[in-house]
């Protein structure tokens, strides 16, 4: 799956990954202060970027800073590597570096990813680069960026927990299902990037080095290999991730996070991986689940 | 009472522009106690008690405050960072308008658990029947924990935002005018709540009030100020029944007459 | 694969190609030059031009083409363009006192030294549809200016300001450099320069609707038009092997200076205070909005009241730029699967647990 380096297709009037080098010096110091302090979120001068605020400036920023010519990359966005944004974003770096790219998580050295980490596991020399959309845990209280610094800064986190509060006394449970916050090396409250919960677990004592881009907001943040990252919850409600009650219908995978496809108009769905590269190994290497129902087999296939 | 005050405060001064707002007042607040500052508007007596509070920084002085852990600190002089951690766990602050001191949009238990939170407290269970007992104790119904205060009446909101600062025990609480807008009734059902969880909590209290009926119910001891600075300080009776300066006797009669 | 969507390359160089189709149109009808928009469209090129914060007609007028006439488009083309651009250097500020002008107003005074000067403006056009120029003639030629007199022509708030009742421009304490809001981020407390950078930079429509708000109550400033003024100032630069300034080049600006009445506080007697506006080209509707909020934003500078939206700046600097929001407002449209499953799952188990309840319910009012 691993596509050579293919020089042919680089665009000769860019600098190496698009960026000028001072502007990846620039991005270069503000991820070394992220790494050494984990969690803290660090302004620095975002760039427009040739894609849209909010398609992943932040995480391509990261990218091209960090990118070099023997690296691998992996681009995925809600698991998958063929969603149009990663396709985008994959073929943006293929034209501005020629670098290899692929979709096996274990060949690469780079994964840009929105809203997924990938179930394989990662492992050091790795780097995990996210796209955040809004980097700032506590804004749904306060606004004010200049109030929320104070916060950090002071460590006054209190707020934070009294939002979960008011989740147990809503619903009766923490219903935050995505986006959910974490201390970081018990010191700093972090957003992680509109992941599932379900992905919280694998940043903890991660060996690869979590990197995050916030590209309008302008903020690089990061979790340095072998971090404590922990989920915040009450001692009576502790953190739990999504189960399904079944497992992946095309692997049999129960141990990951699985989509919902709707296989018909008559209610029919099936549930299959969300990492679509897990789910090929996995089936590469002789797991079967339940399968798809024929209907939905002849239809995709006569489609395509 | 015991020998040291618990907050000294010493010849602070505000200005806005060329006028001093608070002009070189001295003052000490003993443990225990209920400390009236009553005068006009315009008198300087919420500037006082914002600058004391480190919500607004003052031009001169020293406000020397006695840590639960007896160390001797200048509210005025700390880092931001020391002010704010003392202010949310030894401090407490009573605004006029309750919404100013309210999560308008977090529920009642909540609003009473955000600060026991804040010192680390992360057991649902036992936040909740915290704020359950409190909210007994401040009188709102039990089956109100879990409705959000922007619902509530002006005296409930109030009584709630008492309960949200008591909750930790602080060491200190001021007290802007607490009963200010509040209908007559609710008033004295309000004081006569504030006289009862003042001496059952044991905390020492700045109340702000240009209502010299409010002063006589809470304060033990008064101090009248114009135009920024002090005029007179006494017991509450003496002062209220035997005012020496012609200022306060004026302030007196003026109530009386109303 | 049984993915739902497959992205795939292939479909989006479809999409290409056809975007690029229905840019072009009816082939039947001739292609748009590039000098044609910049000659003729020439305040769409402006705008764009201003808020791509690139002064380029050429390239402006590229992207106006490239994007089908979508201003927001065509700034965001211009701005990645626009990054990739090595930096010389800086020039010396502009002297808008030494501009040529070719229009210039004055809402506050009558008689201005240099007199006022009409120009081209659409402000006394009867706004009826000209079918005339569908039939695409010529039109009749404009008197001829007097020559243009060389003289400066200095801004009306200076000369007239002989009482001082009006506040006089000075550089912050110490004269430091402007920040670059394209290198740098934002932070706050945001200097006077910074916010002037951020409107300069902010989209038309947002910055027009925050100086009408201020108009219609929220956030008052009673400003009056002190002087608009059009025209085209020299470009000078010192260049560190020369070193001293060489004029490099002209460009067309638009300046507004609005004045503003002042109660004065505390410490200060009352006087006019100002607000500033610019823009490159010809663009009064935008130099004047972001004039208006400009002086909004010094509210707290000038110890007024601070709580309607366009004295925030944190809302008003935060929400300005066109390029962020679009592309933040547009990211919906990217698929959000793995966070609607997630909500989804939890969801279905609200509505479980909340259904339990129900039945637990009625089997004990049943019992």
């Amino acid at each position: 799956m691993t596509a050579g380096p293919s020089n042919a297709t680089v665009d000769e009037g860019y600098n190496f990954a698009f960026l000028d080098e001072q502007t990846k010096r620039m991005l270069r110091r503000a991820i070394l202060k992220a790494v050494a302090i984990p969690g803290h979120q660090i302004p620095f001068g975002s760039r427009e970027m040739p894609l849209s605020y909010g398609w992943g400036t932040g995480g391509i920023q990261i990218t091209a800073a960090v990118i070099g010519p023997a690296d691998t990359l992996k681009v995925i966005d809600q698991g998958a590597d063929d969603t149009t944004n990663a396709v985008s974003i994959r073929s943006f770096f293929r034209r501005m570096t020629g670098v290899a790219t692929t979709e096996r998580t274990p060949d690469a050295t780079i994964v840009q990813t929105r809203h997924r980490i990938p179930e394989t596991k990662l492992v050091e020399g790795q780097i995990l680069v996210y796209q955040v959309p809004i980097p700032e845990p506590l804004r749904w209280l306060e606004p004010r960026e200049s109030e929320t610094r104070k916060m950090h800064a002071l460590a006054e986190y209190g707020a934070m927990h009294v939002k979960l509060f008011e989740d147990i006394v809503r619903f009766g449970r923490i219903e935050t299902a995505y986006d959910y916050p974490v201390m970081v090396n018990g010191r700093y409250l972090m957003r992680p990037s509109p992941i599932p919960k379900f992905d919280n677990p694998k940043m903890d004592q991660m060996p690869a080095l979590q990197l995050f881009g916030a590209g309008r907001e302008k903020r690089i943040y990061a979790v340095p290999p072998y971090t404590a990252v922990k989920s915040l919850d009450f001692e009576d409600y502790p953190f739990q991730i999504e189960k399904w009650d079944q497992p992946c219908a095309l692997c049999g995978a129960d141990d990951t996070f699985l989509d919902e496809i709707i296989t018909d108009d008559k209610g029919g769905r099936m549930f299959v991986c969300s990492d679509t590269d897990h789910c090929e190994q996995r089936r590469a290497a002789g797991h079967r689940g339940t399968g798809a129902p024929q209907s939905y087999v002849a239809a995709v296939e006569g489609g395509e | 009472m015991s020998e040291t005050p618990i907050l000294e405060v010493r010849g602070l001064t505000k200005r806005f522009g060329a006028r001093a707002a608070v002009r070189d007042v001295s003052l000490e607040l003993w443990p225990g106690e209920v400390l009236g500052i009553v005068g006009e508007s315009g008198s300087g007596k919420t500037t006082l008690l914002n600058c004391l509070g480190g919500r607004m920084p003052a031009d001169a002085g020293e406000v020397l405050y006695h840590t639960g852990d007896g160390r001797e600190v200048d509210m005025l002089a700390l880092s931001e960072a020391d002010r704010r951690r003392l202010l949310r766990t030894e401090w407490g602050f009573v605004h006029q308008n309750p919404r100013d001191g309210l999560r308008p949009d977090v529920s009642a238990g909540g609003n009473v658990g955000e600060r026991l939170m804040a010192l680390g407290q992360r057991h649902y269970g036992n936040l909740r029947d915290t704020a359950l007992d409190w909210l007994k104790q401040v009188e709102i119904d039990a089956d109100r924990v879990d409705d959000k205060p922007r619902a509530f009446s002006g005296g409930m909101q109030q009584r709630l935002q008492i309960a949200r600062n008591l909750v930790t025990h602080p060491r200190v609480v001021l007290m802007d005018e607490p009963t200010g807008g509040l209908d007559v009734s609710v008033q004295a059902r309000l004081l006569d709540l504030l006289r009862r969880l003042v001496r059952d909590v044991g905390v020492s209290v700045i109340i702000v009030t240009h209502d010299l009926g409010v002063a006589r119910l809470l304060a033990d001891r008064l101090i009248v100020m114009r135009e920024g600075g002090l005029v007179e300080s006494g017991l509450t009776d003496r002062l209220l029944d035997d005012p020496r300066e012609p200022y306060t006797q004026l302030l007196v009669s003026s109530v009386l007459t109303v | 694969m049984y993915v739902a969507v497959k992205g795939g390359e292939r479909a989006i160089a479809n999409a290409h190609a056809w975007l690029a189709e229905s840019r072009r149109g009816d082939p039947a009808i001739p292609e748009l030059s590039v000098a044609q928009i910049r000659e003729q469209q020439k305040l769409a090129v402006d705008r764009v031009m201003t808020e791509g914060s690139l002064y380029d007609p050429d390239l402006a007028a590229l992207a106006l083409k490239q994007a089908c006439g979508d201003q927001v488009e065509a700034i965001f083309l211009l701005r990645a363009y626009r990054t990739t651009l090595p930096r010389f250097g800086a020039t010396l500020p502009i002297d808008t006192s030494a501009m040529t002008v070719r229009r210039r107003v004055s809402a506050v005074f009558k008689d201005i030294p240099g007199g006022q000067i009409l120009g081209s403006t659409f402000d006394y056009t009867h706004r009826l549809l000209d079918f005339a120029l569908m039939a695409e003639g010529e039109p009749a030629p404009a008197p001829v200016a007097a020559p243009a007199e060389e003289a400066r022509v200095p801004g009306v708030i200076d000369v007239l300001n002989r009482e001082n009742i009006i506040e006089v421009e000075r550089p912050a304490s110490g004269d430091p450099a402007p920040p670059d809001l394209t290198r740098e981020p934002l932070r706050f407390p945001a200097p006077r320069a910074m916010r002037l950078q951020n409107l300069a930079r902010g989209d038309e429509g947002f910055v027009l609707a925050m100086g009408y708000a201020t108009q219609r109550g929220y956030g008052r400033t009673h400003p009056f038009a002190g002087e608009i003024r059009h025209g085209t100032v020299a470009v000078e630069m010192v260049p560190p092997e020369l070193g001293f300034a060489v004029d490099i080049g002209d460009i067309e600006l638009t300046e507004c200076q609005m004045v503003n009445q002042f109660a004065g506080s505390k410490s200060e007697p009352p006087q006019f205070t100002r607000g500033y506006g610019v823009s490159f080209g010809h663009g009064e509707r935008k130099a004047m909005g972001m004039a208006l909020v400009d002086r909004a934003l010094r509210a707290e500078e000038l110890g007024e009241a601070t709580d309607a939206p366009p004295n925030d700046i944190e809302f008003v600097l935060y929400h300005s730029d066109n390029v962020e929001a679009q592309g933040f407002v547009q990211h919906l449209k990217l698929p959000h699967y793995v966070d609607f499953q997630s909500e989804l799952n939890v969801v279905r188990a609200m509505r479980r647990d909340a259904e339990a309840a129900r039945q637990a319910a009625l089997k004990e009012a049943a019992e």
